[in-house]
């Protein structure tokens, strides 16, 4: 806002077609917006920032940092300790929305070694309720590189799946086909003098790195080195996480920080 | 007081001083004197020039010169505080003197030292700020001076300390300075609780306010003193003969007047022609990015070579004092500068002070005049220059009130939970504590006297763990309750981590600017001339290669190196302005509702400019001039939208709440609201469906429309997604120390340590909405960057007076509104409707 006395907000540029319930992205015609082809295979990317395989009704979510609030107030800093029944809550949700029958989460399912101890009873049972009649998998992460007990579901370092290979770090050589997490990729975008910032899938078609799902998950812009070092250049879309819907951003028109 | 009384209490040096520069004590100044030596605390107020920094410390120059000479010889003394690290004297501090500039605190022990060395009094004086060398620091803990000057800060700070007790147990004086400056935000908050404490700790403590002229010294009188009496206590008064009054006119331009700026461009060769005609003139303007661009403008114009500087908050701090001090010596014709210079030492030379844009405020107005000509016997000269119509109207209002010398300071403070949790944090680090007898003492702070006792409980367990519900944190606690049931402070690292994130300024994140070396490869050599700070939002919007003015040049954004932005100089005509925030005071209600006196009367209107006249004639044929107590409602058609348009005068901060729950609910009513545009007088919503016609219908009632009820779901259901909010939860989660501060040189590893408080404000939200730091947030969205108390004060006062006009096309008095549309940069709050637009930009690119 330029100082000088007047704000203003503004819905839209004006066109009436914005504001139909149900947008319908003018990017892709024919095309569901919360489609993203990666390596042949069509999966639906969900404004809560999870990833569904149809065909194989599989449910991928990256970076859940359970138990961050915890490991912070361990430091001294007592953030809300509500932010894993909040991941969970929304993780509860898409599983109803999907009702798939494999969910992966890809590493840093728990944001210290000692997450998974610190469980409070609760959020263990509602973690337990969510698996039951599903399979489950946690991929090693980086913060969670090994097995812990009394979550439930397999552990995993790797997962391949058809076309798609499911890991937490995103390999430093060009991998077709790869799903990742760890960088938590976030896209800024300015637009009349004022930037949005938002979580979101960055995908060349080719591979893909999911945003953080954990409530307390802070994010990295997609224009740092090591996002973009991933795709070799600024050849990526990034998919930029809104309230009803995904926002498509050429890399190249992030802003980076 | 007789003539002999008064002598009397003026011991031999001070007399024989004072003969020697043919000075004369003033009465208030004696009247000071007398009341403080009688032990009791006195607020004086005086205009600018009064002498009231000499009359605030003649108490304690006096009484230490005589306790000198009653007790000791100064030699002995002095060899006594140099006896090294074990020498306690018996005392500690007697006066301790609490500024809210340190520059001022520094410059007011500068100016005590010429007497006290001229009369040879044993006093020894000493300055502590963030400046203060920790060794200095250090040794003054333990081995205090006489007088220390300081910022409310430090005063938390050494209450923080084991040492407190020594150090203020026999402190007799306080001296408050600016009081009226100080009392308005969250620092008074801070300085009432410590005061509370000082009070508590110094049983032979009396204090002393030194304030410019307040709607209600009453208020200020009972900051001051412990509120422990039933019916409250207060300081006693002293008003001081009101110097010349001041002399301000309205430049009375012959340019054509703006609908909608704000630059006030037009009246440049005006603004010039005056400092020519002047020693030295102060430009006080509203903004930083007005400083800017109107010491830009000038220096254009600027044949003569006057020497012209520029003043405001993000300059770099050395610039600034450098600023201050050419202008101490006379050598500058004229500052340009914000409400940076609002306060500060005396400069005798200054003779005329100009204010571009709008006062905001009668009593602001008057200090900032007050500026000029620190003698109270002339009138101090003001000129006025409105940057568009409304703002005339402005000026007007703002002169009449300052001819009846009326007032319009804010309202006393209720104190700020955060704050409290600070200072509860504080007392745990100084000793430990016992929650009665704090809350106790907390309650005879004047901002805090009325505070409940669960709302004290509520603060001391978030200080201990966090205050939630769930109670997942008893092994984490910063403090803990003994076996004594005194509350003690869980380990060193808290006490340490509180000394790194005291005080209740929460600055937005800023970026140092430095301007960049010449370079022979890509490379960004690192260093070059600090030039000051921007916020880093701003920085955000930029891509290299934008230009922006800043510093008083054009530059051109290069890179951003660790947390720095690296610019160099171009030549560039057209810079992106730069959008910086600065002070953005919203206009006072005591000024809007004379403003809207002024446009109800016809009469009045032959006060104001030919233009101006025209321009309410016009809109009286073709609408209708607003009147006082009513909201006018204007609706019309254009470029096939429907646009509303009202008048609330209530100030920007107000009218975008308004605009941002109106649309709310013309969404509902199906009217498919587009935008809004809000200035300091009205606000213009624009949509598809047509209100006019609804309106003739039936189906659309304007006083529903504008129902108080709008203040219950529909500012819920904002709150949760508002930018604003979360800003203000921010600050408020910094300073009760939720969250710590970012610091220079630490950045890098930010990243990886701070946590966003948008995701701690989303969580807490949904799962503890009436958690201790919501309810603070809360209470400052009520007064800050929200304004919702005033908001509903109008929507209150309208109740029953909405007027409609349904028109053809805009009214005379909706183009200025009108010509914000577009240009004003969007606010935060439409991030998603950004979000599709950018993305649709790119869809017609593709397209082309």
């Amino acid at each position: 806002m330029r100082a000088g006395g007047t704000a203003a907000y503004s819905r839209a540029s004006g066109d009436p077609a914005l504001f139909d319930e149900q947008p319908v992205s003018p990017l892709s015609p024919g095309r569901a917006d919360d489609e993203i082809v990666l390596a042949g295979t069509t999966l639906i990317a969900d404004r809560f920032g999870a990833l569904y395989w149809p065909d194989e009704k599989l449910l991928l979510v990256a970076d859940l940092h359970l138990e961050k609030g915890s490991a912070y107030a361990a430091r001294g800093v007592l953030l809300p300790p509500y932010d894993t029944t909040a991941t969970l809550a929304r993780l509860a949700q898409l599983i109803g929305r999907y009702a798939p029958a494999l969910v992966i989460a890809l590493g840093d399912s728990f944001h210290d070694g000692g997450g998974p101890a610190r469980l409070p009873q609760p959020s263990r049972s509602a973690l337990m309720a969510l698996q039951r009649g599903r399979d489950w998998i946690w991929l090693a992460g980086n913060h969670d590189p090994d097995p812990a007990r009394n979550i439930g579901g397999r552990f995993a370092e790797v997962i391949v799946l058809g076309a798609l290979t499911l890991r937490h770090e995103p390999s430093a050589d060009p991998c077709d086909g790869e799903i990742a997490g760890h960088l938590h990729p976030l896209a800024c975008i300015a637009q009349r003098g004022c930037a949005v910032r938002r979580r979101c899938f960055a995908t060349d078609g080719r591979r893909l790195v999911m945003p953080a799902f954990g409530a307390y998950a802070g994010g990295l812009n997609v224009r740092d080195g090591a996002v973009v070092s991933l795709f070799g250049a600024l050849s990526f879309t990034a998919h930029m996480l809104g309230e009803r819907r995904l926002y498509a951003v050429p890399a190249a028109r992030c802003l980076p920080d | 007081m007789t003539v002999l009384e008064r002598a009397s209490i003026l011991p031999e040096p001070f007399t024989r001083w004072f003969a020697s520069r043919g000075w004369r004590l003033r009465a208030h100044q004696l009247e000071l004197l007398a009341k403080a030596q009688a032990g009791r605390s006195v607020l004086l107020i005086a205009p600018t020039g009064g002498g009231k920094t000499l009359a605030g410390f003649l108490p304690s120059l006096v009484e230490l010169s005589g306790a000198a000479q009653a007790q000791e010889r100064p030699a002995e003394r002095r060899r006594r505080i140099s006896m090294g690290r074990e020498a306690r004297r018996a005392g500690g501090l007697h006066t301790l003197y609490i500024s809210p500039l340190k520059a001022l605190a520094v410059d007011i022990a500068r100016n005590l030292e010429a007497p006290i060395a001229e009369m040879r009094l044993p006093i020894r004086i000493e300055t502590r700020t963030g400046d203060t060398p920790t060794s200095k620091r250090q040794r003054q803990r333990r081995d205090p001076p006489d007088i220390l000057l300081t910022t409310p800060e430090q005063v938390a700070l050494l209450l923080a300390s084991a040492d407190a007790p020594y150090l203020f147990g026999a402190l007799r004086r306080i001296i408050l300075d600016e009081l009226h400056a100080l009392v308005t935000s969250k620092r008074g908050d801070l300085l009432s609780l410590g005061l509370a404490r000082l009070f508590r700790l110094a049983p032979h403590l009396a204090s002393i306010g030194l304030s410019a002229t307040v709607a209600e010294p009453d208020d200020l009188c009972r900051f001051m003193v412990p509120q422990d009496q039933p019916g409250g206590s207060r300081a006693d008064l002293i008003m001081a003969e009101g110097g010349a009054a001041p002399h301000v006119v309205m430049l009375d331009s012959r340019e054509h007047l703006p609908w909608a700026s704000h630059s006030a461009r037009y009246a440049l060769g005006e603004i010039y022609a005056l400092i020519k005609a002047h020693r030295t003139t102060l430009v006080f303007v509203n903004t930083r990015s007005q400083a800017e661009g109107i010491f830009q403008d000038l220096w254009h114009i600027n044949d003569d070579n006057l020497a012209i500087a520029l003043h405001h908050g993000s300059l770099d701090v050395a610039q600034r004092r450098k600023v201050e001090a050419a202008m101490t010596t006379g050598r500058l014709r004229a500052v340009v500068c914000t409400s940076s210079l609002d306060l500060g030492v005396d400069w005798g030379d200054v003779d005329l002070v100009i204010n571009v844009g709008a006062p905001k405020g009668a009593s602001r107005l008057l200090q900032r005049i007050g500026r000029a000509n620190h003698r109270m016997d002339e009138a101090s000269e003001g000129v006025l220059i409105p940057a568009n119509r409304f703002e005339v109207l402005e000026c007007r209002a703002a002169i009449e009130a300052i001819a009846e010398n009326a007032q319009d300071t804010p309202a006393p403070r209720i104190g700020a939970l955060d704050v409290l949790a600070q200072h509860v944090l504080s007392c745990a680090c100084g000793a430990p504590f016992h929650s009665d007898e704090l809350y106790a003492e907390v309650t005879t702070a004047a901002p805090y006297a009325q505070l409940a006792r669960a709302d004290f409980d509520a603060v001391v367990d978030f200080v201990a763990t966090g205050g939630y519900a769930l109670k997942a944190y008893e092994c984490f606690a910063r403090i803990r309750r003994g076996k004594d049931g005194a509350w003690r402070v869980a380990n060193p690292n808290v006490a340490q981590r509180y000394r790194l994130n005291v005080g209740t300024i929460v600055e937005a994140d800023m970026l140092k600017v430095r301007l960049l070396r010449s370079r022979a490869s890509k490379m960004i050599p690192r260093g070059g001339r600090l030039l000051g700070q921007v916020e880093e939002y701003f920085v955000e919007t930029m891509v290299p290669g934008d230009t922006f003015v800043f510093a008083g040049e054009v530059l051109k954004y290069e890179a951003l190196v660790e947390e720095e932005v690296y610019v160099s100089r171009t030549t560039s005509e057209d810079p992106k302005v730069p959008a910086y925030e600065g002070g953005k005071f919203p206009l006072s209600t005591y000024l809007a509702d004379r403003v809207r006196a002024i446009i109800s009367d016809p009469q009045a209107w032959r006060q104001l400019p030919e233009q101006v006249r025209e321009w309410l004639e016009i809109q009286k044929w073709r609408s209708q001039v607003p009147g006082r107590r009513e909201l006018l409602v204007e609706t019309f058609p254009r470029a096939n939208k429907s646009y509303l348009v009202c008048y609330p005068f209530e100030g920007r901060l107000a009218h975008q709440t308004l605009g941002m729950l109106l649309t709310r609910r013309l969404e509902r009513a199906r009217l498919r609201p587009l935008g809004f545009v809000a200035n300091e007088y009205a606000l213009a919503v624009w949509g598809l469906g047509d209100v006019a016609l609804r309106i003739a219908r039936g189906e659309l009632s304007l006083a529903a429309l504008f129902d108080e009820d709008m203040l219950g779901d529909d500012l819920e259901a904002w709150l949760a997604e508002s930018a604003l909010m979360k800003r203000t939860f921010r600050n408020c989660a910094i300073i009760a120390g939720l969250i710590e501060r970012r610091f220079p040189g630490k950045e890098k590893s930010r990243r990886q340590v701070t946590i966003s408080t948008d995701l701690v404000y989303d969580v807490l939200r949904s799962h503890q909405p009436d958690h201790v730091l919501l309810r603070a947030a809360r209470a400052d969205a009520a007064t800050g960057l929200l304004d919702v108390r005033r908001l509903g004060e109008m929507l209150s006062r309208i109740k029953g007076r909405i007027v409609h006009k349904a028109l053809d096309h805009v009214s005379p008095l909706a183009v200025p509104v009108m010509l914000e549309i577009g240009r004003e940069a969007v606010y935060g709050e439409a991030a998603e409707a950004l979000l599709a637009e950018s993305e649709e930009e790119l869809v017609r690119e593709a397209m082309q």
